[in-house]
């Protein structure tokens, strides 16, 4: 199935464009035509981290005329591993403002807009609107819905990415000519089920071979060449080093896109749809919840504590809490920590953030240890608060 | 029916890291449960506590999600490559 371009041309190409983007114009497909078409593209890309880091500096360089970068973060130095849009200098600056750095250094024809904060219910509708084509690069469920759900309700196509470990999806979303997110998966996970690269890591360079593939299919969709990835999903496998690519066919039960849909707005509250966390946590949680320097402060009197560290092994290598006993959530949520709990000892749960150990808490107070905590902010907290000279990851 | 099962990475832990894994059954619902007994843990990854493929896992048989054909009882032909595909959100 090919579409016709999303773009009509610009007037004309100047001796400079011309100049830039010759290697595009002598491809019969993209031409001047097709360049032209470019040059009058709206795209914008949500987040300027792994995924959005290679989509800007390829949409910049390919002479997309104008680029919006959506992101409300700063630049952290555990970014820098894999997104490559950002410099050592960069840290500590918003990451919308250092990517249009980026984007200008490497094409000052590019007219880039920056939308120095988070995409909210409030204001997506609006953003969206000024664009051709959304290229999402976020990094969490809540936001991919809300991306999802403005763009079919906009009539707008957007390219989608997503990565974890090894492994990369892409497809493109465009209700009108096939399916949108919400067809190939109905739901989000539950919390604490899926977890996300800051939990669960991620191979830099995958962030490249994804943000590439959607790329890719901008220019495919701007241009009106090829045959666009809608109605499939592309699947990439970095360790065995395969792709493959599945059908997606259009749901015509979806809520948003189907026959009879109830999704006709925004949701109120996309966070509250993907959950944060559990309603079981989160009641385990409440008034149950202490901070690193309140351990701190247990441990200094020498109180009758047993601290359990429920990150996964690689994590606790990293960096952990003087004395805590590392039993990953997993063995808590089929049941086989509760032996190892001591009776007599005070039950202390901490984690990388605060997630997983709300999860294991609730596990834990539900076996009849009432009087069990965990620490808001976990290992992370600790060290920001109570020993500064452990590293953070 | 021996079929090929792909495991993606978030449940390669249940598979001692394997990514794909041969498979039995005449259909989906065959090939998970003896998925299950294999790889005891994964079954409860895929399916939820109804028995049915949870809504943010997909399951495809060749190149069909199942959730268009016959969902568990959509044959698993023999030498059939089956895929468990979850949501990832990581960007």
């Amino acid at each position: 199935m090919s579409l016709p371009p999303l773009v009509e041309p610009a007037d004309e190409l100047t001796v400079d464009e011309v100049r830039r983007y010759s290697r595009h114009l002598i491809i019969p497909d993209v031409g001047m035509a097709g360049q032209k078409r470019l040059k009058n593209a709206k795209v914008l890309c949500v987040g300027a981290g792994g995924l959005g880091s290679p989509a800007l500096l390829y949409l910049a360089a390919a002479g997309v005329g104008t680029l919006g970068i959506i992101d409300f973060d700063v630049v952290d130095e555990s970014n820098l591993q894999r997104q490559v849009i950002h410099g050592q200098s960069d840290v500590g600056k918003p990451k919308a403002e250092s990517a249009a750095a980026s984007v200008r250094e490497i094409n000052p024809l590019v007219d880039v807009v920056i939308h120095n904060t988070a995409l909210t219910t409030e204001n997506v509708m609006e953003i969206f609107s000024g664009y051709d084509l959304i290229v999402d690069g976020t990094d969490n469920f809540a936001t991919r819905y809300m991306v999802n759900d403005a763009a079919v309700l906009l009539g707008k196509p957007y390219v989608w990415g997503s990565i974890y470990r090894f492994d990369g999806q892409a497809s493109v979303f465009w209700a009108e000519h096939g399916p949108c997110y919400r067809c190939l998966y109905p739901e989000p996970p539950p919390p604490g089920m899926v977890p996300s690269c800051a939990e669960g890591g991620v191979l830099g360079v995958l962030c490249a071979s994804i943000g590439s593939i959607q790329v890719n299919e901008a220019i495919k969709l701007l241009t009106g060449i090829g045959e666009p990835l809608v109605g499939r999903l592309m699947i990439y496998d970095a360790l065995e080093m395969k792709y493959r690519d599945v059908k997606v066919r259009k749901d015509p039960e979806c809520v948003l896109c189907g026959k009879n849909p109830t999704v006709t707005q925004l949701l109120d509250d996309y966070e509250a749809f993907c959950g944060a966390i559990s309603d079981e946590a989160a009641e385990a949680a409440s008034g149950s919840t202490i901070t690193a320097l309140e351990l701190k402060g247990m441990m200094d009197r020498g109180e009758n504590i047993y601290v359990v560290d429920v990150r996964e092994p690689n994590e606790y290598e990293i960096v952990s809490i003087p004395g805590a006993t590392l039993i990953p959530k997993g063995e808590f949520l089929n049941g086989s920590a509760l032996e190892k709990m001591p009776q007599d000892k005070k039950i202390v749960l901490h984690c990388k953030s605060g997630a997983r150990s709300a999860e294991a808490l609730a596990v834990v107070k539900d076996a009849g240890f009432s009087d069990a905590v965990h620490v808001g902010g976990g290992v992370l907290s600790w060290v920001k608060t109570v020993d500064p000279s452990l590293p953070s990851y | 029916m021996s079929v090929s099962v792909r495991i993606p990475t978030i449940l390669r832990t249940y598979t001692g890291g394997s990514a794909e894994v041969s498979g039995e059954g005449a259909t989906l619902r065959d090939v998970l449960a003896k998925l299950d007994s294999d790889y005891p843990g994964i079954g409860a990854r895929i399916l939820d506590e109804s028995g049915k493929i949870r809504r943010f896992v997909n399951v495809y048989v060749g190149e069909e999600d199942v959730r268009f054909a016959q969902g568990l009882d959509t044959p698993a032909p023999d030498g059939t490559q089956i895929s468990i595909i979850p949501a990832v959100a990581g960007g």
